[in-house]
């Protein structure tokens, strides 16, 4: 599934929704990029022509008759239709992303923003949360690509703020709070987690991976990262 | 004029001659003045002093990202600490520190009592004191810089718990300077706003009514209000996130049953109106000077007024578009997206309107017209991209991104920036009684402009790649690092290096017209508003007793058929 979007060369497109956000974005640029350009030119063109000429008198205009406010009136209706569309579309994204979660989703995780790091907590074999075979892991999250998750972002100290790029995923973590929300990645491989909050002396370095498997690979790694499997293996190093 | 702060409603000229000569002589009077035009001077001065601290703060930590590693030439190597300080304290500087002091209370004070054909403002001894608050905030926030562990480093929204906490921000003393710092910059405004308001009621020269009030006036007056009836909740939020950071209370600690979001919430309910509160000013500015250099009547002169009235109004129900995806309840978005694409209605017909003015004009291009027509190229931008950034949808991707930070610096440069170079330009032959070198002028506006574009231009490129604010190195980050984005970084930087060499240019150029310029005329641009109606510069008290105008018409009488002249004074009976 390998969606192209305007974005394409700048960044990836990398999770389910992704494609939305970014139809969205290409709508807005190209309602408010008309708007822009024929803004520009009437101004520029009026710049030029209207250039003062020597013996020439500008014109007296008041702009209180209908003939001539009407060039300001129309086009402001017309924007309106344009914030309308947009309005519109958001909303559906919006809904899609931030409102409406999955009624059956995949899998369960829970994300905790502490200065400066990322804690994962993953539901291990059992696949559900908060049982003792979950599996904790700081600044890589390991998911099977096409499931779909739902998150608890959690924050310990200040306010971060999880950001995947690719999956144009981005939420505030908040101490007090616990957050839900829902990722589908749809492309295997390693992407990005930025903190998009400023936390702290150590914020710009607060960075996570990703690691988005197949379902062969994930399970390898649920079965190698197991809390059982790595007490075992803590036995036999220091055995 | 002193007695007139305790008169409610001061009659028409009154005082002439006794104001003449009283009040402190020779240096003095620079320090305890009560004269409009030597409070806007005071404001001015800090403002742009200020705006070179701001300046020098970009140019850190543009370096800082262009050349990671690598010291900065006059300030060292930038750790992520003194990064963090460095980005807080440049957006607070540039917008309470340069911005507020310069558009609103530098040019809302020299402008408001000379258009409105008053002899000062009203309560001149309040006038004094918003001055002297101002400039102990501006010492306190300098000083901050200084104090152990470093200047606040929360960035300039300072949201808790990071800004109420010394355990989790490490800068102590920094972030509660910072905050009385900037309480008292708001107190300070508070009282000057008073003045701009109660001025344009009481004060108007004989026969100018509401209308024929110059739109400049209004805006900044209408500014005034809006900043009034925005900062009460933040300077109540400010006291509450003084009390968490020093004795110990939780009113936005969750561990103590507080709420970090209501901080934000206060903060934008003042901080959205506060871009309408800077904007309005500029807005005025290119107002009268496009006008004056169009030979033209200003387009729609009340549908003006009451849409920047309309867009005020508005501008109080868009606040937690900042709020998107910070945890609020997201059905919320909804009505915040709604609000916030409604405002770009009456700002794009104003934008609409400024244009139409041109139409049918005799446009002159002089340095400050420049500067207003650029106002408009540029601040288009900056508006259509905050279009993106009100769809709640778009935001998911964008919020916290160079796209907004590009986004805004494409609404704030322009205000900020290019109005008041704009105003300057165009008022210094009233300020200072000199002619300002108009070749000069084109040179450092030409010098100004086109790196500006190349600042930020890059800058939206790499927020749409996913670059988030606030991060002092990219190399850190795979996705980020590789040479295209680099490439962007040290061009935005290089350009930034370009600007800021061409300010040079301006400073020389004010220097040289202030010392040796041509001699400026009473009214060198034939405009019509009363200040243009006195000498340059204007004596105390800013006209002979026997001089006070009176007004006859609306100030944008240009071109009126069957006249000679093309500009027709509001103070000319006939």
């Amino acid at each position: 599934m390998n969606e192209t979007s305007f974005f394409d060369g700048l960044i990836g497109v990398a999770s389910s929704y992704a494609g939305e956000i970014d139809f969205l974005i290409l709508v807005v640029l190209v309602s408010v990029g008309v708007w822009f350009i024929a803004a520009e030119v009437v101004f520029f063109w009026l710049i030029l022509k209207f250039r003062a000429k020597p013996g020439e008198k500008a014109q007296y205009i008041d702009g209180k008759d209908k003939r001539h406010k009407r060039w300001v009136t129309r086009p402001h209706f017309a924007v309106l239709a344009f914030d309308i569309a947009i309005i519109v579309i958001s909303f559906q994204v919006w809904h899609h992303v931030k409102i409406d979660l999955p009624d059956n989703p995949d899998s369960e995780l829970r994300i905790i923003g502490q200065q400066w790091a990322w804690t994962f907590q993953h539901p291990g074999a059992d696949n559900v949360l908060d049982t003792d075979d979950d599996i904790f892991t700081v600044d890589d999250l390991h998911v099977e690509v096409g499931k779909t998750y739902l998150f608890r972002l959690e924050a310990t100290d200040v306010l971060h703020s999880f950001s995947v790029p690719v999956w144009r995923i981005k939420q505030d973590a908040i101490p007090g709070r616990s957050i839900t929300g829902w990722f589908q990645p749809t492309e295997a491989g390693a992407f990005e987690v930025q903190c998009a909050e400023i936390c702290g002396f150590g914020h710009g370095v607060m960075r996570a991976e990703v690691h988005v498997e197949t379902t062969g690979e994930h399970t390898a790694w649920m079965v190698t990262n197991a809390p059982a499997a790595v007490a075992n293996l803590e036995v036999l190093n220091n055995g | 004029m002193a007695e007139l702060a305790t008169v409610p409603v001061p009659p028409p000229h009154a005082g002439e001659e006794d104001h003449a000569h009283h009040g402190p002589q020779g240096w003095l009077k620079y320090l305890w003045s009560t004269d409009h035009k030597v409070i806007a001077m005071q404001y001015m001065f800090t403002g742009m002093f200020m705006a070179i601290v701001g300046g020098f703060m970009a140019y850190v930590f543009r370096m800082q990202l262009a050349f990671p590693g690598f010291e900065v030439p006059g300030f060292g190597m930038v750790s992520p600490g003194e990064y963090n300080a460095l980005v807080t304290n440049h957006g607070t500087i540039m917008i309470f520190w340069v911005a507020m002091p310069v558009l609103l209370a530098a040019f809302g004070n020299y402008l408001i009592p000379l258009m409105i054909g008053a002899d000062d403002m009203v309560f001149p001894k309040i006038n004094r004191l918003s001055f002297q608050v101002f400039f102990v905030s501006t010492v306190v926030i300098l000083a901050s810089l200084f104090v152990e562990g470093g200047g606040f480093a929360g960035a300039w929204t300072a949201y808790p718990p990071l800004s109420a906490s010394a355990e989790y921000n490490l800068t102590d003393l920094g972030s509660t300077l910072w905050l009385v710092g900037v309480g008292l910059e708001f107190v300070a405004f508070l009282l000057g706003g008073i003045n701009f308001i109660t001025t344009l009621m009481n004060s108007r020269a004989p026969g100018m009514r509401a209308f024929d009030v110059p739109v400049v006036v209004w805006m900044i007056v209408i500014a005034s209000i809006l900043f009034m009836l925005s900062v009460g909740p933040l300077l109540a939020g400010a006291i509450m996130l003084l009390f968490d950071q020093t004795i110990g209370t939780g009113f936005f600690d969750p561990a103590a049953g507080g709420d970090p979001i209501l901080w934000q919430h206060l903060f934008w309910f003042f901080g959205h109106p506060e871009v309408y509160v800077v904007l309005l000013p500029a807005m005025g500015f290119v107002a009268e000077i496009m006008t004056t250099f169009a030979r033209k009547k200003l387009f729609a002169y009340k549908t003006v007024i009451f849409t920047v009235v309309a867009t005020g109004v508005l501008s109080f129900f868009v606040w937690a578009h900042h709020q998107f995806i910070a945890g609020i309840d997201p059905r919320m978005a909804n009505i915040f997206t709604i609000t916030t694409l409604l405002i770009s209605v009456p700002i794009a017909e104003l934008c609409f309107v400024y244009i139409a003015t041109l139409y049918g004009g005799s446009i002159t291009l002089n340095t400050p017209m420049l500067w207003a027509l650029a106002f408009i190229a540029e601040f288009l931008i900056g508006g259509v991209t905050g279009i993106f950034l009100g769809a709640a949808g778009a935001t998911i991707y964008f919020h916290d991104t160079y796209f907004v930070l590009a986004h805004f610096h494409y609404t704030f440069f322009p205000i900020a920036i290019i109005g008041t170079f704009a105003a300057f330009t165009y008022w210094f032959p009233k300020m200072f009684g000199r002619m300002m070198d108009d070749r000069l002028g084109k040179i450092h506006f030409w010098g100004t402009i086109i790196p500006f574009n190349f600042i930020f231009i890059p800058l939206f490129v790499l927020g749409m790649g996913g670059q988030h604010r606030r991060i002092y190195n990219y190399e850190h980050f795979t996705e980020l690092a590789g040479p295209g984005f680099q490439n962007m970084r040290v061009l935005a930087t290089v350009a930034l290096l370009v600007m800021l060499l061409f300010q040079l240019v301006f400073f020389y150029n004010c220097f040289k017209s202030w010392r040796s310029g041509k001699r400026a005329s009473s009214n060198p641009w034939r405009a019509n508003s009363l200040e243009w109606t006195t000498e340059s510069p204007p004596p105390h008290g800013n006209w002979r007793p026997d001089k006070m105008p009176v007004v006859y018409r609306g100030p944008y009488e240009y071109s009126v058929p069957d006249r000679d002249d093309d500009h027709w004074p509001q103070n000319a009976p006939n």
